[in-house]
């Protein structure tokens, strides 16, 4: 099989795997990082979600032959407990997610778009979440856990 | 007080808790972390009768090898059943260390207090810890009888008067949004394989030969296992699985065996079908061929629910490992026990050579794939050569080869006397039963084990008793007192689309239906919906919801907007559980849209405020998104919403500003919050609508399409 050089979490990783093979996988499978979760396979659910060159993309629908040069970044590497996103902060003061699975891909497309959209107003926040799902009805403590973490970055 | 029965069903305290030298105390608890914080809720339960620290305490993992065998996790019972439990078995472990601890001091036990484990003298003074005492307490114990239930405190103080920072926060929140593995999903097991299943489109078909032409395009690091209708692909990389299992399902054919319904005449289809007919309340019913019709104005409608998926964010997922004696299954599954018999039952293995453990995973709302996969894993695990099988269902196979709730209708009637009184309440609901669960009507229930050779059909599900508050006939006697009234179910005792437990149950169904007619009586009695229901509530806790909802949502206010309008929605779940009163604001423009929803619960005693209203708010936008959109369609080829395109469900920016309001009633016991909402909110939605704009809807869910039939 091929060998791809990619970049993860600012390393380099060597995966030998077929060039079809969704990024997803390879971040799960090869490189065991979990974080980011399988929904569906077909770009409907957001669950997946991870950044290339700090773009959300879903990793299930990215071949590893397509990533290039791109530098790929998941949930593991945006903070961690000692020294959280301010994302990850609002979350768990918020206690936003109940089962937590669409957390991953939902924490990536937030900061995102938090980063490009500093002071969004809740209809920003929420439309901009739409392409993830949220089975348990924890929409509306996520949106206040973005806007949260909106507000203390501009303090 | 009376014994929980997850107690009396495992009554040793030893059977429940360990604590070792170093302090530190496991609980043990047989209910599963479905994503509803129920071990969170059990967590401070037990920190609170122990007297521990959050951090001196940790909830083991559930294992058929070790935990106390609680059933099912299911129908709101958790803190109710289990949490009794932990609470009785709390409070005589911290008497038997206080006692040890007296003891050795030569103090009365009376005097001694434990905070953060250590137990002092009122002077301070430290006489013994659990660490200290782990070696000579004996918790082999009756906890029952250590601790009579009379003792065992009942913990009656408002929840005004306690500190908000005693609640425990999600004890599993942190490794997900920090992105550590959890969840089952997430778990390896050293040279596991990777295995998918092709199912047939609908549930009865077999499968014809496969052309050997047609298995030369498989990967070549792919194997095929067949065992009669049961077909699967395995490979060391999942996605090799992937592309064998997508290549097998454009090569297998089926043949189906059962007819399904006409989607567009399911309704009429339901009450056609042979049924068995439960009668839930015998009164008089308001018409009977050869009677004389009673005076006043008799008022009839007919409401209808589609089938609902139970649509989890995850596909269902597990493991399994045989090493030719011992069978391990890793499982997502709402109840260990009844699922390691049910798989010791289909393989023909003792049950003592079965384990299975759960893994957390995705937010589970009844009885999902969990158990099917569960089993897929393990038929396939006997055919490794004792490699671990993972397999993961697709999104395809989750919306539509798992137990869906069933479709429903219901035919109401009742007569309005001049006076204002209803009398001769008559309802009527056709549905498939709500309960085809592992080991229910003496069957596996195992979908795999219905396709196997040997194995044995999937009977037509059944519904749960009255003692566990029905399925069906769930929230189908009406909470008002309305004379007499007649209520029976109609059971299906045919299934040609797999139905089981969903959230709630027949009580989506049946409220939606109670509430919308009790709204349409009210209209011809002319009496604002509020006051006709009042006029009809006895129960004061009943009425305190209904209050606190009408009053945070403005009710009798004018509404804020054109197209927009108030409609309430009251249930107590199960007619014996928490109450719950729902009010939504309703616009209706192109489409209808939930701009807000106010609930007010009774749960009794809140053992945790916020894992009550998370809850609380969880199940009302789940509901909101059954009631507004969910729909499983189907051909004659099977089930066709199969994607998230074709399976909408409510997304974020359709998401209605959502307020809870808690009714704290310290002297009442916890009753669960998880399932409440559902059928008020269907209630007050169909009701917000009628105010809105003046359209009845009685089919749901509120679709343009069923919206636009309504006008007619």
């Amino acid at each position: 099989m091929p060998v791809f050089l990619i970049n993860v979490n600012g390393e380099r990783a060597r995966v030998d795997v077929e060039p079809r093979t969704s990024l997803l996988t390879v971040l799960r499978n090869d490189l065991g990082l979990k974080a980011a979760k399988f929904g569906c396979g077909q770009t409907l659910c957001g669950a997946c979600t991870v950044w290339v060159d700090d773009r959300p993309v879903y990793a299930c629908d990215v071949p590893v032959e397509a990533v290039g040069d791109g530098q790929v970044r998941t949930l593991e590497s945006l903070g961690t407990e000692s020294a959280p996103h301010p994302l990850q902060r609002a979350i768990v003061e918020g206690q936003a997610g109940q089962c937590g699975y669409c957390l991953p891909g939902v924490i990536m497309r937030a900061a995102a778009f938090l980063r490009d959209h500093p002071a969004p107003s809740r209809a920003e926040v929420a439309e901009a979440l739409d392409p993830n799902l949220c089975r348990c009805g924890s929409q509306q403590r996520i949106v206040n856990a973005v806007l949260h973490a909106a507000a203390e970055a501009a303090r | 007080m009376t014994l929980s029965p997850s107690l009396a069903a495992n009554p040793l305290i030893s059977s429940w808790l360990t604590v070792r030298a170093d302090g530190t105390v496991t609980l043990r608890v047989g209910k599963a972390e479905l994503g509803q914080g129920i071990h969170t809720a059990l967590a401070q339960i037990a920190v609170t009768e122990l007297g521990l620290s959050p951090d001196q305490l940790e909830v083991a993992p559930l294992s058929t090898a070790a935990s106390p065998d609680e059933g099912f996790t299911a129908g709101s019972l958790s803190t109710q059943v289990s949490g009794a439990a932990v609470r009785a078995v709390g409070a005589a472990a911290r008497r038997l260390f206080i006692e040890a601890a007296a003891r050795r001091a030569a103090v009365p036990a009376s005097s001694l207090t434990v905070a953060d484990g250590a137990i002092r003298t009122p002077d301070g003074e430290i006489v013994g810890s659990y660490g200290s005492l782990a070696a000579e307490v004996n918790l082999d114990v009756d906890a029952a009888g250590a601790v009579p239930a009379s003792m065992v405190p009942a913990g009656t103080v408002p929840l005004a008067e306690r500190p908000a920072q005693s609640d425990l926060t999600r004890i599993d929140l942190p490794d997900k949004v920090f992105g550590r593995p959890r969840f089952i999903q997430d778990l390896e097991l050293p040279g596991m394989v990777h295995a998918r299943v092709i199912r047939p489109p609908l549930l009865r078909a077999t499968l014809a030969d496969i052309p050997e032409e047609r298995l030369a395009g498989l990967p070549r690091a792919a194997w095929m296992v067949r065992d009669g209708d049961f077909l699967a692909v395995l490979a060391d990389r999942e996605e090799v699985a992937d592309a064998a299992a997508a290549r097998l399902r454009g090569s297998a054919k089926w043949e189906p065996a059962d007819d399904l319904p006409e989607e567009s005449r399911l309704a009429s289809w339901l009450r056609d079908q042979r049924s068995e007919t439960l009668v839930l309340a015998a009164g008089e019913p308001a018409a009977e061929p050869g009677r004389p019709t009673p005076p006043g104005t008799t008022a009839s409608a007919s409401y209808s629910r589609g089938l609902i998926a139970h649509a989890s964010i995850a596909t269902s997922c597990a493991l399994a490992r045989f090493d030719g004696r011992l069978l391990e299954v890793w499982s997502h599954t709402q109840g260990i026990f009844p699922l390691r018999n049910a798989i010791a039952d289909a393989l023909g293995l003792d049950k003592s050579d079965v384990v299975v453990r759960h893994v957390e995973g995705a937010g589970c709302y009844g009885h999902n794939p969990a158990d099917d996969v569960a089993f897929d894993a393990a038929l396939l695990a006997c055919r490794t050569g004792g490699r671990p099988v993972r397999v993961l269902w697709d999104r395809a196979a989750e919306l539509g080869s798992g137990p869906l709730a069933s479709a429903m209708t219901a035919d109401v009637t009742a007569v309005l006397d001049p006076d204002g009184s209803v009398r001769n309440w008559t309802y009527d609901v056709w549905s498939n039963g709500y309960n085809g669960r592992p080991g229910y009507a003496g069957n596996p229930g195992l979908l795999a084990n219905g396709y196997r050779s040997g194995g044995s059909a999937l009977p037509p599900s059944v519904d749960p008793p009255l003692a566990s508050g029905l399925g069906s006939g769930r929230n189908a006697v009406p909470p008002y007192t309305l004379g007499s009234a007649r209520v029976a179910t109609h059971r299906l005792l045919s299934m040609p689309i797999r139905t089981s437990a969903i959230r709630s149950l027949g009580a989506h169904f049946n409220v939606f239906a109670i509430e919308s007619f009790m709204d349409e009586l009210a209209a011809v009695a002319g009496v604002d919906p509020l006051a006709f229901r009042l006029a009809r509530l006895d129960d004061e806790r009943a009425r305190g919801v209904l209050l606190a909802a009408a009053d945070a949502v403005g009710w009798g206010q004018p509404p804020g907007a054109a197209d927009t309008g108030l409609g309430l929605g009251y249930a107590r779940y199960k007619n014996t559980g928490a109450y719950c009163a729902a009010a939504a604001q309703v616009e209706a423009r192109e489409s209808v849209r939930v701009r807000r929803l106010v609930l007010a619960v009774d749960v009794g005693r809140v053992v945790n405020r916020d894992g009550v209203r998370n809850q609380v708010e969880g199940g009302a936008i789940q509901a909101a998104s059954w009631t507004l959109k969910e729909q499983v369609r189907f051909g004659p080829e099977g089930i066709t919403s199969l994607s998230w395109e074709t399976y909408p469900v409510l997304r974020f920016s359709e998401i209605p500003q959502v307020d809870v309001i808690v009714i704290d009633r310290p002297g009442h016991p916890s009753l669960g919050a998880g399932e409440c909402t559902a059928g008020p909110v269907a209630g007050a939605i169909a009701n917000g609508l009628f105010a809105a704009i003046g359209v009845r809807a009685r089919a749901l869910p509120l679709t343009d399409r069923n919206v636009l039939r309504a006008i007619g």
